[in-house]
């Protein structure tokens, strides 16, 4: 088969975003399939492309390169491996379960999903692009259409939110094209010719005290995204403003698109660097984790919980990239996978209850799980995986994260505290997470039967297409490890090759 | 017929499609539910007692055992030490006794529930959370490596999470589970550490591999990893300080609270320490604490049931109590005794609650003192509680008797004299808060009509009080090749006898048992009149010694208020200082903008002065100006 397999999954959406250019407002019903087929297009060839990627051969597949600017050395140059197909396969299962998880949209409808789709089809382009040019552009084309989604569709403080995302995003992205611009210059100097190749980029050697600045830059401008404690607070504002399906896509992908430029450039550009940093990284994760799962405990809007936990979780993300061993930068990889489809499904489920109850204020609830048993289920599965119960994906991905960061000999803070600290502090969220998962559960779900609402009809036809399709994935993938694991470890192989092969520089502390 | 050992993995199946089915499938049909997961269960209790008859025939010893597995996961071998993560089966006589008792107790249980359950709406949806939890009970029992046992430590966490809320409408019900889990959560912690600190050194999850590397070195430096581990099973086990979600965890359907909160689940830690026995029997420091919270669970917890009014409770305790009896055997170093003690258990601690569901089933209340002269329309149930009880208490020659001696005699063996005593103690209380039960709720004064419960209930209740009577003569020191030359570590042993003991044992019971029957039944002591002479303690060890009052304290003020501090932190501190530079921005932006006065006169006047202060400021060095 020989068709171009990511430009297609690619513009799937574009295409589909195109037709819904041309139908008329009205036409709902057909928007809403034209979004969900051509969503489905990218879904199905992502699984293909998941698939057949040869394991054994590793590296850059489905590669295709186009010369655009030869001048600059910009090239249309896609191509997966190992850490970026796990990706791309999320991304086209959030954007496919999200778009139906907007299916009883009914105020502009056309508009909504033409921005929908257009961002995520720059989603999907960062996680393709092998070229630092269309990386950057596409991370623009991912963030621009958030701000129409949230200010337009969203509820709650939605103006403020989205300008406060849109800042926050554009502050950091501002600060990482700084770096990418000084790792262009830089390698077009030692190179000797120009090019915004991603992987002839990262031949270069950089020297330490480059790397260092370089190597904060980026940091702190994909940190934003990640989000890394102090820089977060956009992400709780931003979820709950959101419509369901952009916070699906948003803490279900974007927050990934920060972690993934944080691994992609960062140790693949700047492993010196990144060594340097990584006891800053520690501490802060150690804030996010405990921090944001204590926090997320005092929330009383259903929303603000599971933006606060998607804090706490991609606390581990950032324990797993700090630590940058071969178990903790998988378990990394593998979280990102995990806590994006397990967030997504967070996201439709209290979305499906926002959009029947017009609250989500959590005191207001209880004994819900007598009027929605199958939104209680599917919850619940959220919740367990959350809080890493085994045999589901998340526990694999916690897993690999803490014993990678546990084993890790070095002690930080001047010789102060050990990295295992570090590591058991991380693991003791699982005990704050479990509690308050299951206060949530307990109060919004359990109790008695309460008559006022009883006019709520469980999840029911399409609706049922989101909690179905992620509790399976979180369920496979969770007894199933090695079907997510291998494909990553092939991607992560030679990044921690690098890592190894920089020079063991101490940390910042 | 390796064959059949080396499929032992197919063991869990059963159940486990059985879960799936009635989930996906025949949740409406309620009978068949019910049947499908009897059959399932039925065809795993086959299975076990064939493993169990090929470990005797093929001579399988605890020191020789076979083992199968497939890898899991696997990760590293270049860079980093490889992480090799098996899904397999560990067979040795430890696991088939534990697979017959799991499977068979389960099978009775889900007969039980057939009539217990009748009528309820979520009848079908029970049967598959039963199904469930056996296939996770199944696989802890035969995983052949810690991190698999971690699975499935937690998925039976979650069975008893679900089963505990199964009458999630009750605010009770639903507290209840949850701090099941919570509590479980924290020793789950600890163990995770364990597994990890276990990795550290080794570099395996293995028990094979691990117990001959342990038995290689071993020192000190595993004290910290040892107490880890321990952790696990003092919360899966209800062990003090982690016991207090059992008696809560009382709050689910009586069923269950005899099938995972009395025979399998909650014995899982007892397992657990003589899975990894050789980690804890070395270390004299980790001996002794595993000792002595067992000693001290079995008597605290045996004090609390004495002055409780619930029937549920009062079995819950004695429970946390018998648990507390099997740590300390293993503590003192005899696998065998504790490992005995728990079969026993199994059996007469299912036969307690599943006649006390029956109780509660005709009596519609767990109070005892609103029951009363039930063993008159009750004879079945009646006769089989009085069996448990006698079991439970050690009477010659049941089967508690057999292996309740056999603790007290190794406690006095090892030197632990001190043990012995709180022993022997524990004995005496059991006897007397149990029989204090049987007096107030079977005999005295009719309190409530009451009828006889069905076959299906009653069946199974006849069964466990076949086995609560038999069951101890396969450890019993007249057996030539019992239990200890069966399940022991390193070294069989025979039991020998010890008639100083058994009658000082016996002794204590019978005085339990008098002391119970003076008070309820005789009334020659007024027990209101001695709850009033030392009312203050009384009230203590009513409240269980506050214990739960703590948590509840750390928790709402310790914790929350921690969190709120934070929350305060991240809305106001953090949030404030972003907000504010967007302001102090913003604010520029709007002076700045005053300059924009949209009026073309000022701009021109601008462009004016622009110019004409270039225009000077270059001709400057042309005309030589000012010097």
């Amino acid at each position: 088969m020989n068709i171009p397999v990511l430009t297609s999954i690619m513009l799937a959406p574009v295409v589909g975003l195109l037709v819904i250019l041309c139908l008329p407002e009205k036409e709902k019903m057909v928007i809403k399939i034209t979004a969900a087929c051509t969503t489905f297009v990218s879904l199905v060839l992502s699984i293909y492309a998941y698939l057949s990627y040869d394991k054994s051969a590793g590296g850059l597949q489905f590669v295709e390169k186009i010369p655009w600017v030869e001048e600059f050395g910009i090239n249309y140059y896609v191509g997966v491996d190992g850490m970026s197909l796990p990706m791309v396969l999320l991304t086209s299962i959030v954007i496919f379960t999200g778009v139906f998880a907007s299916w009883d949209l009914s105020n502009r409808v056309k508009e909504f999903f033409i921005f929908l789709l257009l961002l995520v089809t720059g989603v999907f382009g960062v996680f393709i692009a092998q070229d630092l040019f269309f990386f950057y552009f596409f991370f623009e084309i991912a963030v621009i259409p958030m701000y129409i989604l949230i200010g337009v569709w969203g509820s709650t403080r939605k103006e403020y939110a989205a300008m406060k995302l849109t800042l926050y995003l554009l502050i950091g992205s501002a600060l990482a094209l700084v770096g990418l611009i000084a790792i262009y210059l830089y390698g077009q100097s030692e190179l000797g010719y120009r090019t915004f190749n991603i992987i002839e980029l990262a031949r270069v050697n950089y020297d330490l005290g480059f790397q260092k600045f370089v190597a904060f830059l980026i940091l702190f401008g994909f940190g934003v995204l990640v989000p890394i404690w102090p820089l977060h607070l956009w992400s709780p504002d931003g979820h709950v403003a959101a419509p369901t399906a952009v916070s699906m896509l948003h803490a279900g992908v974007l927050m990934k698109l920060g972690a993934y430029g944080l691994i992609k450039l960062g140790i693949n550009f700047l492993p010196e660097g990144i060594i340097y940093w990584a006891p800053l990284i520690a501490v802060l994760c150690i804030v996010n984790v405990v921090y944001g799962a204590l926090v997320a405990m005092q929330q009383k809007d259903l929303k603000f919980v599971v933006g606060y936990s998607s804090v706490s979780h991609m606390g581990y993300v950032l324990l797993g990239i700090a630590s940058l061993n071969l178990f903790s930068l998988n378990g990394a990889v593998a979280q990102m996978f995990a806590h994006g489809i397990m967030t997504a499904l967070f996201f439709a489920l209290v979305g499906n209850i926002y959009n029947k109850a017009h609250t989500r204020e959590i005191a207001l609830f209880g004994g819900l799980a007598h009027q929605m048993p199958r939104v209680a289920a599917g919850f619940l599965i959220a919740g367990l995986a959350s809080l890493g119960l085994p045999g589901l994906n998340n526990f694999v991905a916690e897993f690999l994260i803490f014993i990678g960061s546990f084993i890790k000999e070095q002690m930080i803070l001047g010789g102060l505290i050990s990295w295992r600290a570090i590591a058991v502090l991380a693991i003791f969220g699982i005990v704050i997470t479990s509690i308050y998962v299951l206060r949530v559960v307990q109060k919004v779900f359990f109790g008695p039967r309460n008559p006022k609402w009883d006019h709520i009809k469980d999840a029911q036809g399409v609706e049922m297409v989101p909690i179905v399709v992620l509790c399976s994935v979180l369920i496979l993938f969770g007894v199933w490890p090695s079907l997510l694991i291998d494909v990553i470890d092939v991607g992560v192989q030679p990044l921690i090759e690098k890592v190894q092969a920089a020079a063991q520089i101490g940390g910042i502390f | 017929m390796l064959k059949m050992l080396s499929n032992a993995w197919l063991i869990p199946i059963p159940p486990a499609v059985a879960f799936v089915l009635i989930v996906l499938v025949t949740k409406r049909f309620k009978l068949l539910s019910a049947l499908l997961a009897i059959f399932a269960i039925t065809l795993s209790f086959i299975y076990s007692i064939g493993i169990l008859l090929e470990v005797l025939s093929q001579g399988i010893t605890m020191n020789n055992p076979v083992e199968y597995s497939v890898n899991w996961l696997s990760l590293g071998g270049e860079t980093i030490r490889p992480l090799l993560i098996e899904a397999g089966v560990l067979i040795d006589p430890l696991t088939s006794v534990m697979l017959v008792v799991v499977t068979l107790v389960a099978l009775l249980v889900e007969i039980y529930s057939l009539g217990y359950m009748k009528g309820d709406p979520g009848f079908s949806v029970f049967f598959g959370y039963l199904s469930f939890f056996v296939m996770s009970m199944l696989g802890l029992v035969l995983a052949n490596n810690y991190f698999m046992m971690f699975i499935f430590w937690e998925l039976v966490g979650l069975c008893s999470y679900l089963l505990i809320g199964f009458y999630f409408h009750k605010h009770s019900a639903a507290k209840a589970s949850k701090k099941a889990f919570i509590t479980n959560r924290w020793g789950d912690f600890g163990f995770m550490l364990g597994i990890f600190s276990l990795f550290l050194i080794f570099g395996t999850f293995n028990f094979n591999d691990l117990a001959e590397a342990i038995g290689r070195q071993h020192g000190a430096f595993l004290i910290i990893p040892a107490l880890l581990v321990l952790a696990g099973p003092i919360a899966k086990s209800a062990q003090f300080p982690l016991h207090v979600w059992l008696p809560d965890a009382m709050e689910g359907p009586t069923p269950v609270s005899a099938l995972i909160h009395a025979a399998t689940m909650v014995a899982a830690g007892v397992y657990l320490i003589a899975r990894g026995y050789i980690l804890f029997t070395g270390l004299e420091a980790v001996s002794f604490a595993i000792a002595y919270i067992g000693g001290f669970t079995a008597l605290f917890a045996a004090i609390i049931a004495v002055v409780q009014f619930d029937i549920k409770r009062i079995i819950a305790f004695s429970t946390v109590s018998q648990l507390g009896y099997m740590v300390m055997a293993l503590g003192v170093g005899s696998l065998s005794a504790g490992i005995f003690h728990l079969t026993t258990h199994a059996f007469f601690k299912a036969l307690l609650f599943l006649a006390a569901g029956s109780v509660i089933h005709a009596a519609h209340t767990q109070n005892i003192f609103e029951m009363g002269g039930l063993s008159k329309s009750m004879k079945i149930t009646t006769w089989s509680f009085i069996v448990g009880a006698l079991s439970l208490s050690g009477i010659f020659p049941l089967a508690g008797f057999w292996s309740k001696d056999e603790i007290l005699l190794v406690t006095l063996e090892k030197g632990f004299t001190g043990l012995y005593i709180i022993g022997s103690l524990v004995a005496f209380l059991t006897a007397f808060y149990v029989f204090r039960l049987v007096f107030v709720v079977f005999f005295g004064k009719k309190k409530t009509r009451a009828y006889e419960s069905p076959l299906s209930m009653t069946v199974p209740l006849m069964v466990l009080a076949f086995l609560s009577i038999t069951s101890g003569f396969a450890g019993a020191p007249f057996v030539e090749k019992g239990f200890s030359s069966f399940i022991y570590f390193q070294e069989p042993h025979h039991v020998q006898v010890n008639f100083l003991i058994m009658i000082g044992s016996t002794v204590l019971a019978l005085g339990g048992i008098a002391l119970a029957w003076a008070v309820y039944v005789k009334k020659l002591i007024d027990p209101v009149l001695v709850t009033d002479r030392a009312r203050s303690l009384y009230v203590v060890v009513y409240n269980k010694f506050y214990i739960d009052e703590i948590y509840h304290w750390l928790f709402y003020r310790i914790m929350m208020n921690i969190g709120k501090a934070f929350n305060w932190n991240d809305r106001h501190v953090v949030d404030g200082i972003f907000d504010g530079i967007a302001g102090l921005t913003r604010a520029a932006g709007a002076k700045l903008r005053l300059v924009h006065t949209g009026n073309l006169q000022n701009y021109a006047l601008v462009i004016f002065a622009s110019v004409v202060i270039i225009v000077i400021w270059m001709a400057v060095p042309v005309l030589g100006g000012i010097q």
